[in-house]
Formats: C-alpha cells, sequence, structure tokens
C-alpha cells in the first residue's frame, strides 16, 4: 500500500510552505513596512551624524574610518526589521496567553521549527521593504562602503540569515518564557535592554572600553548586528565570523528544544 | 478642563491599578525602562571614553542637553505617548467605543493603557540632570530657563504626538511614520544640534520646533554662541514655538477627528 500524501516525511515541503505563507502574511502590511523604513532611514541618518562627529573627533577610531562608521550606521538600521534589534517577542506568547498554543502544539511539525519557517518568512519580506531602502538612502546622502567582492556578499547574506535565526532563538525563549511567567513584558523589557545594547545597534561594539567590549563581542547578540556589518565592512574573518554566528544559533536553537519539552509537560490546556 | 483632568486622573489610577496585580512585571518593566534610556547615556559615556569633546560640547553640556530634553520627553509620553496606539484603535473599532463614551476622546487615547513604568524614563533623565548641573556651574540669573525649558519641552513633544496621532486618521495602516517624528524628535534633542548638518538644524528651528526643546535656550543657559550665528532672540522663543505648535496640533487632531469614518467592525 502507498503511504497517503499526508503521512510522507512532512519535513523540508511542510516548512517551505509555512517559509511562505510567514512571506506572504507580512506583505498584506505593505504600508507598515514602508512605514517602518521610513523611521528606520530618519534615525539613520540621525545616528550617522553623531558617528561622523566622534570619527571626526578620532580619525581611525577602531580601525574604522568615518565611511566605515557612517556604513555600520545604516546597515544597523537596516537590521532592525529583519533582526527585530528591538528585542520583541513572537505571535506565539499571545498564543501562550490566549490558549491558542494547544492548537500549535498538535500540528503535525516541531513548534520551533515551524516557528523558524514562519519568522524566516516575515525576516526575508522585511529585508526587501526595510533593509534595502534605508540603506540605498544612507548611500546617496552620505555615501556608502559596498563590498566589491562577490565572497563578500556571499559571506554577507549568509551572516544575515544566521543573525536572523540567533534572533529568532532568543526571541522564541523569550515567548515560551510565559509559559512559566504568564506576563512576558517584564523578560521582553529586558530582551529590550540587552539586545540593544549588545548588539552594536546603539554604538559599534569595536568601540566599547575594555572587558566591557571583549565581553560584549563574546555574546550572542554581536551575531545579530556587530558581526554581519563587520563581514559587510570585510573587518572579520570570514570563517570564525560565520562560526561564531553559527555556534550561538545552534546553541539557541538547542536551548529553545529542550524549553519546548519543559513547556509542553508544563502546559495546561484550560477545557472548553 | 478640571472635568478633563479629572477623568484623566481617574482612569490613570484605574490603569496603574490593573498594572499593579502583576507587581513583578510592572517592577521589572520600570527598571528596564530605567536602564533602556540609560542606555542612551551609556552611549554617550562611550563616546567620551574617546574624544573631550564632541561637536565643541564637553561630557556635562551633553549630559545637559540630553537630561533636559530627556525630561521633558519621558514625561510628554507618560502623559500622551499612547495617543499614537490610535491607528490600532480604528483598526480594531475600538475607537468608536470612545467617541461615544461622555469623555474627551482625545484624553481617553492618551491615558488608554497609562504605561506607569515610563516613571522610570522620567527618573533616568532626573538623574542625569541631577550629576551634569553642579558640575557645570550654571549662574542663578540664567538658570529660571531651565525649568521653563522643561515645561516648553512637554509642550512640543505632546503636540508631536497629538500629530502624529492626527496624522493616523489618515494613514490608518502607516502608523510608523509618526514615530519617525517623536521617537526622532527625542533621538535628535540628546544631542547637542551642532553635531547635525545645517540645512537639518534649520530645519527642526523653523520647521518643526524641536531646536526649541533644550538646543537654543541651553545656548541661553550655558552662555555658549550658536554655531549656526542664528538671532540671539531665537533664545527666549520657546513659550511662543511651543504655543504654536500646540495650536497646530490641536487643529489638526479636530480636522482628523472631524474625517474619521468608522471602519464599521
Amino acid at each position: 500500500m502507498r503511504t497517503p500524501p499526508s503521512w510522507r516525511c512532512p519535513t523540508f515541503s511542510l516548512y517551505l510552505t509555512i517559509f511562505r505563507y510567514g512571506f506572504r502574511r507580512h506583505a498584506a502590511y505593505r504600508a507598515a513596512a514602508v512605514a517602518g523604513a521610513f523611521t528606520n532611514t530618519v534615525f539613520g541618518i540621525l545616528r550617522a551624524y553623531v558617528l561622523i562627529a566622534l570619527w571626526q573627533a578620532r580619525p581611525g577610531l577602531a580601525g574604522y574610518d568615518v565611511a566605515d562608521a557612517v556604513t555600520f550606521c545604516f546597515l544597523t538600521q537596516a537590521f532592525i526589521g529583519p533582526m527585530q534589534v528591538f528585542g520583541g517577542t513572537l505571535d506565539l506568547a499571545q498564543r501562550v496567553r490566549s490558549g491558542d498554543i494547544a492548537l500549535d502544539l498538535v500540528r503535525p511539525g516541531s513548534l520551533l521549527l515551524w516557528s523558524l519557517a514562519d519568522d524566516l518568512g516575515r525576516a526575508a519580506y522585511l529585508f526587501l521593504l526595510r533593509s534595502i531602502p534605508p540603506t540605498l538612502v544612507g548611500a546617496v546622502l552620505f555615501g556608502i562602503r559596498f563590498p566589491a567582492e562577490a565572497l563578500t556578499w556571499a559571506a554577507f547574506a549568509l551572516s544575515v540569515v544566521i543573525g536572523v535565526v540567533v534572533s529568532f532563538g532568543l526571541r522564541y525563549l523569550v515567548a515560551l518564557s510565559s509559559c512559566w511567567l504568564f506576563d512576558d513584558l517584564g523578560v521582553q523589557s529586558l530582551s529590550l535592554v540587552m539586545t540593544t545594547f549588545f548588539s552594536g545597534m546603539i554604538l559599534p561594539l569595536v568601540i566599547f572600553p575594555g572587558w566591557l567590549g571583549t565581553l560584549a563581542r563574546a555574546l550572542p547578540w554581536a551575531a545579530m548586528v556587530q558581526v554581519p556589518a563587520d563581514v559587510f565592512l570585510g573587518k572579520a574573518d570570514l570563517a570564525g565570523a560565520l562560526a561564531f554566528q553559527a555556534l550561538w544559533a545552534a546553541a539557541l536553537l538547542a536551548a529553545g528544544a529542550l524549553a519546548t519539552r519543559a513547556a509542553r509537560r508544563k502546559v495546561v490546556i484550560q477545557g472548553g | 478642563m478640571t472635568d478633563l483632568v479629572r477623568t484623566y486622573v481617574l482612569l490613570a489610577y484605574t490603569w496603574v491599578r490593573a498594572a499593579a496585580q502583576y507587581p513583578v512585571s510592572l517592577a521589572i518593566t520600570t527598571v528596564a525602562a530605567f536602564l533602556v534610556t540609560a542606555l542612551d547615556v551609556a552611549a554617550i559615556a562611550v563616546i567620551f571614553t574617546h574624544t573631550r569633546s564632541l561637536a565643541g560640547f564637553t561630557l556635562l553640556e551633553v549630559m545637559f542637553l540630553y537630561g533636559t530634553a530627556g525630561l521633558s520627553f519621558a514625561i510628554a509620553d507618560l502623559l500622551f505617548g499612547n495617543v499614537d496606539r490610535l491607528s490600532q484603535h480604528v483598526r480594531a473599532g475600538t475607537f468608536d467605543a470612545m467617541l461615544i463614551r461622555p469623555a474627551s476622546p482625545f484624553v481617553q487615547m492618551a491615558v488608554e493603557r497609562f504605561a506607569f513604568h515610563r516613571v522610570g524614563r522620567i527618573a533616568q533623565a532626573g538623574v542625569v540632570l541631577a550629576i551634569a548641573l553642579p558640575g557645570l556651574e550654571v549662574p542663578w540669573r540664567r538658570a529660571w530657563m531651565i525649568p521653563v525649558m522643561v515645561v516648553c519641552g512637554i509642550v512640543i513633544f505632546t503636540a508631536l504626538w497629538t500629530l502624529g496621532g492626527a496624522l493616523q486618521f489618515l494613514l490608518t495602516d502607516a502608523p510608523e511614520v509618526a514615530n519617525a517624528f517623536t521617537y526622532g524628535g527625542g533621538q535628535l534633542t540628546q544631542y547637542p544640534l551642532s553635531v547635525y548638518g545645517d540645512d537639518l538644524v534649520r530645519g527642526v528651528t523653523f520647521i518643526v520646533p524641536l531646536a526649541f526643546v533644550n538646543w537654543q535656550p541651553a545656548l541661553y543657559v550655558l552662555g555658549r554662541p550658536d554655531p549656526l550665528g542664528l538671532p540671539h532672540l531665537l533664545r527666549f522663543l520657546s513659550p511662543a514655538a511651543a504655543l504654536a505648535l500646540a495650536c497646530v496640533a490641536a487643529l489638526a487632531w479636530r480636522a482628523g477627528l472631524r474625517r474619521y469614518r468608522s471602519t464599521g467592525s
């Protein structure tokens, strides 16, 4: 007897479909994405001026010149949409509170990978609408240093994807924390603090002084902004940078899988 | 007017009590609000580990600019920042409910989900100002300007939030545009305007009067010449700028309210 289609291993094509739906779900909010790109551009301009003033006072600081600093600044703004640099959580947290999580847990796929595929779809859409326009405006207004080699572009693309996975891993843990805490606002705000500061979003991590800089560059948040930006600027050893990101992505996904197992036992379905 | 204030206080108190049902979350969010804004100061501190002056201003002077603007921004955000959720209410249809209640829709919008934890930001800006002021040795004959500029700043930011809310009657699907002016304004005023390009400074002096939140009055308090050579008189015009922007915002809000059409859901 042939296995009916629905019983075949659902893995790749299922997650590809969820990825597509994640993309299309966010594509429904085009006006919001354009507005976000506008805001990111305005902030990029404001922050660029501050960095220009610093690098004019200290030319060559941390191995960056003014063009590198401006490029870095617009890249951070470009990453806000796809990587949710302002912390945040997943729809999942809301579903834990409303009880809809019960439906998610019986779906034919792992909750972790299901959410990841959906989030990658979201990131892909936001990359097109919220990452490319601010970067182009920055290039026109201030001049941006684009990579010259194809290899750098390829490494950058990979680095951005892993960055999104790291960001997802962190947000997934934040979202699952609401299984235990009921109200995840507190965890969300802590995540906001850590993400904005330790990703390189506010200032490049390369100018953090002493041990603070060493610590910041070793934490997972660095994989979200600082590392992909350094890959783009050609300031990083490519293999090392990608390995650093991949290590954190794997560790966070493993933690997410463990947390999902614990949550399955914890979850209380309130009968209807 | 007293009616509006009484409604506001009553509703705010209700929301605070609601938030206090999750005391741990309330404590964490308040501390986090303090920390998140403290990061901006941390950024300023990191910048000044590498240089002694930024665009001609010292660390204490930048902290003074940051503290005054931060105080205005945080108070305006606590009291009226929620107006920028208008589009959510329009889309969900909950704005209709506000229109039929016997209270001003503006007050209801402003106080909806009153975010008590934002006092963390006010405290943070206050701390920065308190650290910066003794070191600056501002003479008393110029210090009177400090409370005036903070109040004018509150009015200007409140007017910006109201304009942002009014804009959402038009751009219901794109509320984030307003953030560029409200949060963007908060970001812009953290640093001396001499950091930014000359055209940008003229724009925020004569079009969106953000220069009157802290920059122009601070030049007076600190006794500094205007890097752009703009008229000396501008330093005293913050109240006029705040009043003018408030009038524009009130007109825009009313115009938005008049053309509002319910989504019908």
